[in-house]
């Protein structure tokens, strides 16, 4: 099998966010970046499809160099080659179309994203992707059975679950569920050692405009201090007469 | 041209996130200076309430079986839209991007205002996991906003609304083979009451006293990450930075002690209870009432006080 896993750079989950004094853009000083948790589902479920049914994975990037530890990472885990296609991904739609036309050249019978990005969260790149290459796509998606040239895909729905079964190429929106937490694979010594001879292109971006624009990013409010309570009555009270909240 | 909102419903029966769109999409069409069209499924009951939340017109359709078949549908009627809605349930955030790339949208999705502005149209949304609010302009194509359930409100209006049944084209390129809901249940994303507990329960067996609660209040039941890792509880509860992200009017968190992570997906919630043995639990800091005392004593107490409220009513 043909594998590609897109693979975002976003800040670690422990990461207080702050951002510029324009308030255009992150603050990226002190931040650690790290492989997007959603994708590295996605890039672990790939490791067991291929352990089962052969085949290599490719990781691809829409990114700056800075992002390329990211990929070296997804090579130490087990990806076999990397792709960094070199452009700044501005907003969902210039990042799917930059994804769509490597994908249109080459030959890929599955492609993993992650649901979303835990930094924009947009949740809308694997739809857009599969939209723009007249692909069926599966979101939110934490089961994925392939047989021959056919996929079964359950999605998490409102209160359930769905399964849809259709033939690949196929994308996927993957989350927790596609494996479990304890599946996710630290790079060891021989891994990271390989992931610097193992190929990493990086390939100009097509650069096709933006839909979007942000304008301002602020941080919430916090919260004022807790008002402590001794007693469950105490607590019913204010929820009813101060919070309003029952 | 109109605004146009796709209103799903469940099992033909319409939900509070259905009204909470049409409703998104009066106050757009009224800024705008237009009307709104709302598109539903056919098999819908009842598609004429629609009217009563700002749908001046209703069009039925045979809606297809996978989102990206609906995306395609509603492609098919975007061209001259003025603007579309979607609310953000587990359709609509599927549907909306592959809309979004079929007729040229900007979209906003995770959207947690009504636009601020229409031309272009601004709103906000959440980015970072909640840790961030981000202000975007959608003026590079047909602007769609997908929102969060719970997160902008549902209006009643008078007002009266014509209903027709449409076509639209859309291919389904998979099939559905099995779809479970469990019953009875109230859905997290959309529930304005959750109930969620941590590893201070100390083992699946005790979440039975979590349930009352959550049945006392009609709420949703939820769980911190380390509870859905070690299998306790089902990952559709995780609440999180990458599980679920919940904004209901009240959180009651127990035995949970608030890692950053579970922070990002309930800040957005309006009020926070914590209940925690450990009165240096981080969460305590989020929160905005508390009670520092065991899980074990506390819940079954809040159960009967909470029973006792609800009858008084």
């Amino acid at each position: 099998m043909n594998l590609l896993v897109c693979i975002s750079h976003v800040p670690d989950t422990t990461a207080k966010i702050n951002f510029d004094a324009a308030g255009k853009a992150l603050d990226a000083t002190g931040v650690q970046f790290v492989i997007n948790p959603y994708d590295e589902f996605s890039l672990t479920k790939a490791l067991h499809l291929k352990e089962a049914h052969g085949g290599s994975i490719t990781v691809l990037n829409v990114g700056g160099p800075e992002t390329e530890p990211t990929l070296r990472k997804a090579l130490a885990i087990g990806a076999d080659q990397a792709i960094r296609i070199n452009a700044t991904p501005t907003d969902a739609i210039t990042v799917a179309k930059e994804l769509k036309n490597h994908i249109s050249a080459n030959t890929y019978d599955l492609i993993l994203c992650g649901q979303e990005s835990i930094d924009y969260n947009g949740q809308q790149v694997p739809a857009m992707l599969g939209a723009l290459l007249n692909l069926p796509f599966v979101n939110a998606c934490v089961d994925l059975t392939i047989d021959g040239s056919s996929a079964n895909a359950t999605g998490e729905i409102d209160g359930g679950h769905a399964t849809y079964s259709g033939s690949l190429p196929l994308v996927v929106g993957g989350k927790k569920g596609l494996v479990e937490e304890k599946d996710l694979r630290i790079p060891n010594m021989r891994g990271i050692m390989t992931a610097r001879s193992k190929p990493l292109q990086v390939l100009e971006a097509s650069e096709s405009d933006t839909a979007t624009q942000a304008i301002k990013f602020v941080k919430p409010a916090g919260k004022s201090s807790v008002k402590l309570v001794d007693s469950v009555d105490e607590l019913v009270h204010l929820l009813h007469n101060e919070a309003k909240a029952i | 041209m109109s605004i146009i909102v796709f209103v799903e419903d469940w099992n033909n029966q319409y939900k509070k996130a259905s009204f909470e769109a049409v409703s998104y999409a009066k106050s757009w069409a009224t800024e705008a200076g237009t009307t709104v069209t709302a598109v539903t499924s056919n098999g819908a009951t009842d598609p004429s309430t629609l009217a009563t939340f700002g749908a001046d017109r209703i069009l039925t359709i045979a809606l297809n079986a996978t989102p990206f078949g609906m995306a395609q549908q509603l492609a098919t009627m975007a061209e001259g839209a003025t603007g579309i809605v979607i609310a953000g349930t587990s359709l609509g955030r599927s549907i909306a991007p592959a809309l979004a790339a079929l007729a040229g949208g900007a979209l906003s999705t995770n959207t947690t205002s009504v636009p601020s502005s229409v031309s272009p149209v601004v709103v906000e949304r959440g980015a970072f996991s909640s840790k961030g609010i981000e202000t975007i302009a959608l003026s590079g194509g047909i602007p769609i906003v997908s929102f969060v359930p719970n997160s902008v409100g549902i209006h009643e209006r008078a007002g009266e609304g014509t209903i027709e049944s449409g076509e639209a084209t859309g291919t389904d390129l998979m099939t559905i083979t099995e779809k479970t809901i469990a019953s009875g249940k109230v859905a997290l994303p959309e529930a304005e009451v959750v109930v969620s507990a941590g590893r201070g329960l100390k083992g699946p067996e005790h979440w039975g006293m979590i349930e009352e609660l959550a049945s006392v209040l009609g709420a949703a039941t939820a769980c911190s990450k380390p509870v859905s890792d070690i299998g306790w509880r089902p990952h559709s509860e995780h609440v999180g930075q990458t599980g679920i992200q919940v904004n209901p009017n009240l959180y009651i968190a127990i035995g949970i002690s608030g890692a950053i992570q579970h922070l990002a997906g309930v800040s957005a919630s309006k009020t926070i209870v914590v209940v925690n043995t450990d009165a240096e639990a981080p969460f305590f800091k989020a929160a905005d009432y508390g009670i520092v005392g065991d899980a074990f004593e506390v819940v079954p107490q809040l159960v009967n006080a909470m029973r006792a409220f609800k009858a008084g009513q």
